[in-house]
């Protein structure tokens, strides 16, 4: 045995110390697996990020005007949790956001996920929607706002249905992905098992493209987090980016900035919540 | 209950920059029912081809697969298949995959249930019923294949290359399984291999094949499937007559080889 000291598990929590397994080898530099969490760092760079507001708000370093104050900023969210934004709630400004998400990615899923199939399964399904999902696909859906509110003005339906576009390509391409992934020894496996063809389909062709339909759907609900933000700061009047757009417009720098601490936050908060749900949902992913 | 008559069966590829490819040349062969066969031949001989018209999943340039009197026009339920490896569904546990047949089927959900038990018992699988399949190794998932096959009671078992992915003692002890399913369930079993070895422990009959065109070149007839069924297949294979027999097989197949390595790569017109 050796005699050197045993770190604790608070040292390898932090990453200040290597844990039983990395703490083996020889080869560190190089090699991902040995490089630990880090995890002090990342602490200490939140800190330090912090420590620079405060000591900035507490010495008045910058003109609020630029960047608010950190108590000024705390006021401001307990007023914004209290009394709203502009007598609207600020959960409510955030329920508006990500309901809009959801009701696009949804309906995305729901149109985008069928077509993917026609795609994968039939040549007419292909050929009609072949170069209609290329043309699409790479055009940002900010793109199309102006269209949409020549279409439908900026009501409620007009935000929704353009995020539905928005996740109706990714879902296409992501459904359309998961039919083309599957083993033909396991399609000819089920038709030897005497399945029939609709069978195949719900049994065999549906399961193998969950993944990939999944990944879609993290990647969708990405994309459309990010476009409602920009589609609320050009046209709306509830909402996250709506708020943040309407506060510069009264220089509320402070609630500018919690606007986007929030977005951030709610952002990150999905794609863990993805994540979890990807490794609950799907265990199989990636072990056929 | 059926054999299987293969009956002239000629595959002709046409590749895409002209000229034809002779996969199968003129095949034909009886298997009576019960019997177990093995196909043994260098790669591109087209032992693949033939399994997979015989299966349904591809249509012959010329001639015919007959089930009894029966053709064969594509996949049917009364021909199982046993692939090499993948072939599983990982998003299902072991008795769900095992139960796959059945449940298309349409059978009652118990009796099924009381079948797959008895298969993953005879599988030597009994208590890994629940667990995924992705969590077990590549024989344990090769067992489940076989069981996953013989749930649906089908006349006739393909086999292509089915222990080609697994290590050699895995494989030594999966031909015992195999031997015993064959002599338990009385199925007709057709099975490919690379493996000169377990072409001559598992079949009854051995088929060789040659390239260019894809043709049978010899058949043997062979005792030690039964004798591996009464006494340990190593003693068998250490026996003179497998050794010999191995040999002669070994040196065919080597000369065919060779005389692919010596012709151009031109596909024969």
């Amino acid at each position: 045995m050796s005699d050197k000291k045993k770190p604790t598990d608070l040292s390898i929590w932090l990453g200040l110390s290597d844990n039983t397994f990395t703490r083996q080898k020889t080869v560190k530099f190089g090699d991902a697996t040995a490089v630990n969490s880090g995890r002090f760092y990342s602490i200490l760079a939140v800190v330090l990020l912090f420590a620079a507001w405060i000591i900035a708000s507490v010495f008045n370093l910058v003109e609020p005007f630029f960047w608010p104050t950190i108590d000024g900023t705390w006021d401001r969210f307990i007023k914004l949790v209290t009394e709203g934004f502009r007598n609207v709630p600020l959960w409510e400004h955030v329920g508006i956001s990500v309901y809009r998400v959801l009701s696009g990615v949804f309906f995305g899923t729901l149109v985008g996920v069928p077509l993917g199939f026609a795609m994968g399964l039939s040549p007419v399904g292909r050929g009609i929607f072949d170069p209609i999902v290329e043309f699409m696909r790479p055009i940002p859906p900010l793109a199309l706002i102006p269209l949409i509110i020549l279409w439908f003005g900026i009501d409620e339906f007009a935000k929704i249905f353009l995020l539905f576009l928005a996740s109706l390509f990714i879902m296409t391409i992501a459904a359309w992905a998961g039919v083309s992934s599957v083993r033909i020894s396991k399609v000819h496996a089920a038709y030897s098992l005497g399945a029939s063809k609709f069978q195949i389909l719900r049994h065999v062709i549906l399961p193998n493209a969950l993944p990939e339909i999944f990944t879609g759907l993290r990647t969708s609900m990405g994309v459309c987090w990010g476009t409602v933000v920009a589609a609320e700061l050009v046209a709306a009047n509830k909402g996250l980016g709506s708020m943040i757009m309407i506060a510069k417009n009264f220089l509320q720098t402070d609630t500018v900035v919690i606007g986007i601490i929030i977005i951030g936050l709610i952002g990150y908060a999905i794609e863990m919540l993805m994540r979890r749900l990807e490794r609950w949902l799907i265990p199989w992913k990636g072990k056929g | 209950m059926a054999g299987i008559v293969i009956d002239g069966l000629s595959m002709v590829y046409t590749l895409p920059g002209g000229g034809d490819v002779h996969a199968l040349n003129d095949v034909s062969l009886d298997i009576k029912q019960g019997e177990i066969v093995t196909v043994l031949g260098p790669s591109g001989c087209g032992k693949t081809t033939l399994l997979n018209i015989i299966a349904g999943f591809l249509s012959p340039t010329e001639g015919e697969i007959r089930l009894g009197d029966k053709p064969v026009t594509g996949p049917g339920a009364e021909r199982g298949m046993v692939f090499q490896q993948g072939a599983l569904f990982e998003w299902l546990t072991v008795e769900k995959n095992v139960a796959f047949g059945p449940r298309m089927a349409g059978k009652p959900a118990a009796e099924t249930a009381e079948k797959v038990e008895y298969l993953l018992d005879i599988v030597g699988l009994q208590g890994f019923g629940e667990k995924p399949v992705y969590q077990l190794s590549g024989g344990m998932q090769q067992r489940v294949a076989l069981a996953r096959c013989l749930a649906n009671d089908p006349d006739v078992i393909l086999m292509d290359e089915p222990l080609g992915a697994l290590d050699a003692l895995t494989r030594e002890k999966m031909q015992g399984l195999v031997l015993k399913l064959w002599k338990e369930t009385g199925k007709t079993i057709l099975l490919i291999t690379h493996s000169v070895e377990e072409a001559l422990i598992l079949g009854e009959r051995l088929i060789v094949m040659a390239p260019r065109p894809g043709r049978i070149e010899k058949e043997f007839r062979l005792p030690f499937p039964d004798e591996a069924l009464v006494k340990p297949a190593r003693e068998v294979k250490a026996g003179a007559q497998f050794v010999e027999t191995r040999e002669e097989i070994l040196s065919m197949i080597w000369d065919m080889e060779e005389e692919i390595m010596g012709q151009s790569d031109e596909p024969q017109v």
